[in-house]
């Protein structure tokens, strides 16, 4: 990721004894653009914007003071980056123009990574998602929903085969997937990115 | 004519036929020549974001250099989709915000032979295209049979006015833009005030509880304001609203039957298209009703098989109430 590139001002020791205690540096670095996080004043008109704040285990503005407090696992593994629904309310309401959905990204890529998420929903569908586009190309929906369903709301299944059968019937979901030409250019791709990643 | 390099993105090819279908039959009326990226690939919508960074980045930058390489011209990248026109916008402005993100990224795409210079391009979602580039005196200057007496919910997402990196929208919680289009059209655009809420993007299949609350508020605020049709510029807030709404009825008991389509659908119909040129019948809630209302029928989609409605309940024999006997008789 971009870790490298974080400020190197601290005493390296303390990090060593501790490497909670620049956890919100480490999850600024690791954000896409210029993530702002080290201005949020916890004014908490993030949370108070968010649509789906009411299903989230901590607000937004709860999890920025925990990054500081250096809470790794109980950020990691709270559902809050996972109902975030990257809608961007926040981010334009935002005094400090912290990028948030941006850093709800990144706290779910880290939370794959050590493994802490507590509800595989999300995740799994994120990488069945991924699986399919580094397959094909392009997404697969009616693979993608089989899987999906079956393994995470085989219950919901009967409420939904009409929706189903209503958008195959009206030929909104292909029966086979779209791979496209460059299938293995896009492989090459994403496998070099993949190990420029591992390298911090 | 204005030539624009498009990328379409998954959906437009399956669940958003009809966006495709209509935006097809009226971009001759607008003179808009969409020239299709070669080969493009999948922007990895909200999901690959939050599992790779370098990864996302590049899928999505594949496009945004294949694009470069078949610019002739034009420096404009046209997207109809608000999750792919945001993911190449965010993606572009990252990478000259951060320039060792895209030095990254183009080491990636090195694997490939390709490069992406951040900033050479302009990424823009199709109805900035309509309302800033064609015009709205041009688009009312095309149209043939004014909607009037159809009352409409415009309805934007989040994607798209937000978080608007090039500040190209009047605002960014409630722009007028979808409106004054519609208003060209002839048709009543109601004053939506959750015009740029959330539909639940990809919630229906992760917390489906979260999803269903988010689509009953829209349909709610659309039902409050009497409007017969709610219009979208969005497949994801499309499917949400339209496929998902049975099953956010049957969660809350409610009956909304507030059919979702795009505007694009209506600007065809507008200019006098067939409606079966425009992807009408692809809609799970029906039109029927609504477009009755402006006297025009709405066929089925070719291809698409009616189920034959059982006349009476057959198979295991289950417990009835006497009303239903008496629907069966």
């Amino acid at each position: 990721m971009l870790a490298n590139t974080a400020p190197q001002t601290t005493n390296p020791l303390s990090t060593v004894i501790n490497p909670n205690l620049r956890f919100l540096e480490e999850v600024s670095g690791a954000t896409a653009g210029i993530s702002r996080l080290e201005m949020c004043i916890q004014c908490g008109t993030c949370g108070g914007s968010c649509p789906s704040s009411t299903d989230m285990e901590y607000t937004p503005r709860s999890i920025f003071a925990m990054l500081r407090a250096g809470l790794r696992e109980e950020v990691l593994s709270s559902n809050t980056p996972w109902i975030c629904v990257s809608c961007y309310h926040c981010v334009v309401r935002c005094p400090q123009e912290v990028h948030i959905p941006d850093v709800m990204y990144t706290l779910k890529s880290m939370a794959i990574r050590a493994k802490l998420y507590k509800d595989a929903t999300a995740p799994d569908f994120s990488m069945t998602f991924v699986d399919m586009v580094e397959t094909y190309g392009r997404s697969f929906e009616l693979g993608l929903a089989t899987r999906h369903y079956l393994k995470h709301f085989p219950l919901r299944l009967p409420s939904m085969a009409p929706m189903g059968l209503g958008l195959l019937s009206k030929q909104r979901m292909e029966i086979t997937p779209h791979r496209i030409e460059g299938i293995n250019q896009l492989k090459a791709i994403l496998q070099l990115a993949k190990e420029l990643e591992a390298i911090e | 004519m204005t030539s624009y390099l498009f990328y379409p993105g998954c959906s437009m090819e399956t669940s958003a036929k009809a966006y495709y279908e209509s935006l097809i039959a009226v971009k001759k009326t607008l003179g808009l020549d969409l020239v299709e990226i070669d080969d493009w690939n999948c922007c990895g919508a909200t999901e690959y974001l939050g599992i790779n960074l370098i990864p996302a980045y590049a899928l999505i930058s594949r496009n945004l250099a294949l694009a470069t390489q078949q610019a002739n011209g034009s420096r404009t990248v046209v997207a109809p989709c608000s999750a792919c026109y945001l993911n190449l916008a965010k993606a572009d402005h990252y990478m000259l915000e951060r320039p060792e993100l895209g030095e990254k990224v183009n080491l990636a795409l090195q694997a490939g032979n390709l490069f992406y210079k951040p900033g050479s391009l302009e990424i823009r979602h199709l109805l900035d295209i309509l309302i800033n580039d064609v015009g709205l005196e041009e688009i009312k200057s095309k149209v043939k049979k004014p909607l009037r007496g159809i009352k409409v919910a415009p309805y934007l997402g989040c994607m798209v006015p937000r978080p608007d990196y090039k500040k190209r929208w009047s605002d960014h919680e409630h722009p007028d833009e979808l409106d004054r289009l519609l208003s060209a059209l002839g048709a009543e655009a109601i004053d939506f005030p959750l015009k740029t809420h959330c539909c639940g993007g990809h919630m229906p299949q992760i917390s489906p509880s979260t999803a269903f609350e988010l689509i009953r508020r829209l349909l709610h605020g659309a039902d409050l304001y009497e409007a017969d049709l709610l219009v979208t510029v969005c497949p994801m807030c499309q499917m949400n609203l339209d496929a998902f709404q049975a099953e956010t009825n049957r969660y809350f008991h409610t009956n909304y039957k507030i059919p979702i389509i795009f505007f694009t659908q209506l600007m065809g119909l507008a200019f006098g298209e067939d409606p079966k040129e425009l992807g009408f019948g692809r809609e799970l809630v029906s039109t029927e009703f609504a477009l009755s209302r402006i006297g025009l029928e709405i066929p089925e989609p070719d291809g698409s098989k009616v189920q034959p409605k059982r006349a009476k309940k057959t198979g295991l024999p289950m417990p009835t109430m006497p009303a239903d006997e008496e629907a069966h008789k």
